[in-house]
């Protein structure tokens, strides 16, 4: 059977007029269905305001998660019980999911299940006892050392660029430890590390830790300390908001990174801490460089030295082209090749000169030679005229050079003869 | 430099680096003879190439303080 919203609200009206007439009435008692009665205090509950916006403190017991996805629970204390639901999308904004045992404090409305008879708390929001009380201790220690002044950042020392030795305080066989020496190795493992086991939750921890930070600072003096805890509950990670660990903190001479639960938790040593981390693994980063950046780093200064010397080598040899320009610029090489051309050009123009000269003088001579033929005495014999020497005193040219009896000798073209002289006349001029 | 170099090999990566940082800031300015710029360049390559060395072989030493001592740890990567 299902009814609409207005027949809804029609029953539940008739039920209460019923019920106020049986008040009234001498007749017998007419019987309630238990739907009715179950309506109508349902009605009554969700009516009343102060039962629709409360909260309830107790111990969860019961708790159940089905697949509905929706919570079921009930809240006790040490002499009543209340039935609780808490619905899946409720529940799902729920970042604290209890469990049996947990003192908590739920806030919801109080309604009637009708099928069951329950009366049950919905609930929409849940939050662990006592976490006002633990907020409320964070905040009082936080104003009182902030007041002090812990917190300024005139304390916080540099954090140093190339640590050579990392003390680490935090529990030996906790992940957090594994998360930071993974990332140190893979990040910069020239590191040593220097792990000093404490204690990280529970009532011994604040001594624990304060005790391993004096030993790490005398025995060790590392260059840094990492102090580390993975995620947890608030009561978990409560020893970081200890004031002795606090003090301790803010006292240590050595440079400390704080890497404690979530990113989103904040304790009182990462207010004192000279440098915050969100994580374990964050705060191993923030300790050391990483190699790849530091390769890539020094490939570039590689570079750099090489660009560098090749500029020097470069710059010298300009320097040196510039020296041998000017050397070539003054060199008499120039001028001797000038001087070769001049000496070749007046070879040549000698050459022809000499021969000029040569034929000149050749023409010359062959003129002389037929005038000197033309004067020779033998030619004149060819034509028979001959010439009359004495033997002993030259050539006859007068009669009066001559007597008779003389020897005289002839030449003619081809020889001479001897003659004597017989008569003589002497011709008259003519 | 008219001290004597220490052998690249004995140097600790920070100390090679910071060598390495002024000798090229060094080489930056002028007033070098070739000679002096090209042993400085040779210098420089050792260091560099010690550099990379370290980072590149380098393995995280681990170890635990016991009371006043220290105990190598075995950590398996």
């Amino acid at each position: 059977m299902t009814f609409s919203l207005s027949q809804v609200a029609q029953l539940t009206h008739s039920s209460y007029t019923l019920f106020t007439m049986m008040q009234r009435s001498f007749l017998p008692p007419t019987a309630w269905t238990v739907t009715d009665l179950n309506r109508y205090l349902r009605d009554i509950l969700e009516s009343d305001h102060n039962l629709n916006d409360l909260w309830v403190q107790g111990e969860i017991s019961n708790f159940s998660r089905p697949r509905s996805g929706h919570l079921y629970f009930t809240i006790k204390d040490s002499s009543a019980a209340l039935r609780c639901v808490m619905w899946r999308s409720a529940a799902e904004r729920q970042t604290f999911l209890p469990k049996d045992g947990d003192a908590v404090e739920v806030h919801g409305s109080i309604s009637v299940y009708e099928a069951g008879g329950q009366m049950q708390l919905y609930v929409d929001k849940i939050k662990p006892l006592g976490e006002g009380a633990l907020f409320q201790a964070f905040v009082a220690l936080k104003a009182k050392l902030e007041a002090e002044g812990l917190f300024d950042s005139d304390l916080k020392l540099p954090i140093p660029r190339w640590p050579r030795r990392i003390g680490i305080i935090t529990s030996p066989t906790g992940a957090a430890f594994q998360d930071m020496l993974n990332t140190l190795r893979r990040r910069y493992p020239l590191v040593d590390v220097i792990l000093v086991p404490s204690l990280m939750q529970g009532d011994g921890a604040p001594a624990a830790i304060v005790d391993a930070l004096g030993a790490l600072e005398q025995h060790i003096a590392p260059d840094l300390i990492l102090l580390g805890r993975g995620g947890g509950s608030i009561e978990d990670l409560w020893a970081f908001n200890d004031e002795r660990v606090a003090r301790a903190i803010a006292a240590c001479s050595i440079p400390i990174i704080t890497g404690v639960g979530h990113e989103t938790d904040f304790t009182i040593a990462d207010f004192v801490a000279d440098l915050r981390a969100p994580t374990p693994t964050a705060a191993a980063e923030l300790a050391v460089p990483d190699r790849h950046d530091l390769l890539a780093a020094l490939g570039d200064l590689q570079g750099h030295l090489t660009n560098l010397i090749a500029a020097k080598i470069e710059n010298r040899r300009w320097v040196i082209q510039a020296v041998q320009n000017d050397l070539q610029r003054v060199s008499p090489a120039a001028r001797i090749r000038e001087h070769r051309q001049r000496i070749d050009e007046l070879s040549a123009r000698l050459g022809v000169a000499v021969r000029h000269r040569q034929t000149i003088q050749r023409s010359g001579i062959e003129a002389l030679e037929s005038r000197l033929n033309a004067l020779n005495p033998l030619a004149v014999l060819q034509r028979g005229y001959a010439i009359i020497s004495r033997l002993d005193d030259g050539v006859i040219s007068k009669v009066g050079q001559v007597e008779d009896g003389d020897a005289l000798s002839v030449r003619v073209s081809d020889g001479d003869f001897d003659v004597e002289v017989k008569k003589q006349s002497k011709k008259v001029k003519p | 430099m008219t001290t004597p170099l220490t052998p690249v090999g004995e140097l600790s990566y920070e100390q090679a680096l910071s060598e390495l940082e002024a000798l090229v800031a060094g080489l930056e300015s002028d007033g070098h003879t070739l000679d002096d710029a090209m042993s400085q360049f040779e210098r420089g390559q050792e260091l560099t190439q010690h550099c990379a060395a370290l980072l590149e072989k380098a393995d995280l030493k681990v170890q635990q303080l016991l009371g006043d001592d220290l105990i190598d740890l075995e950590i398996s990567a």
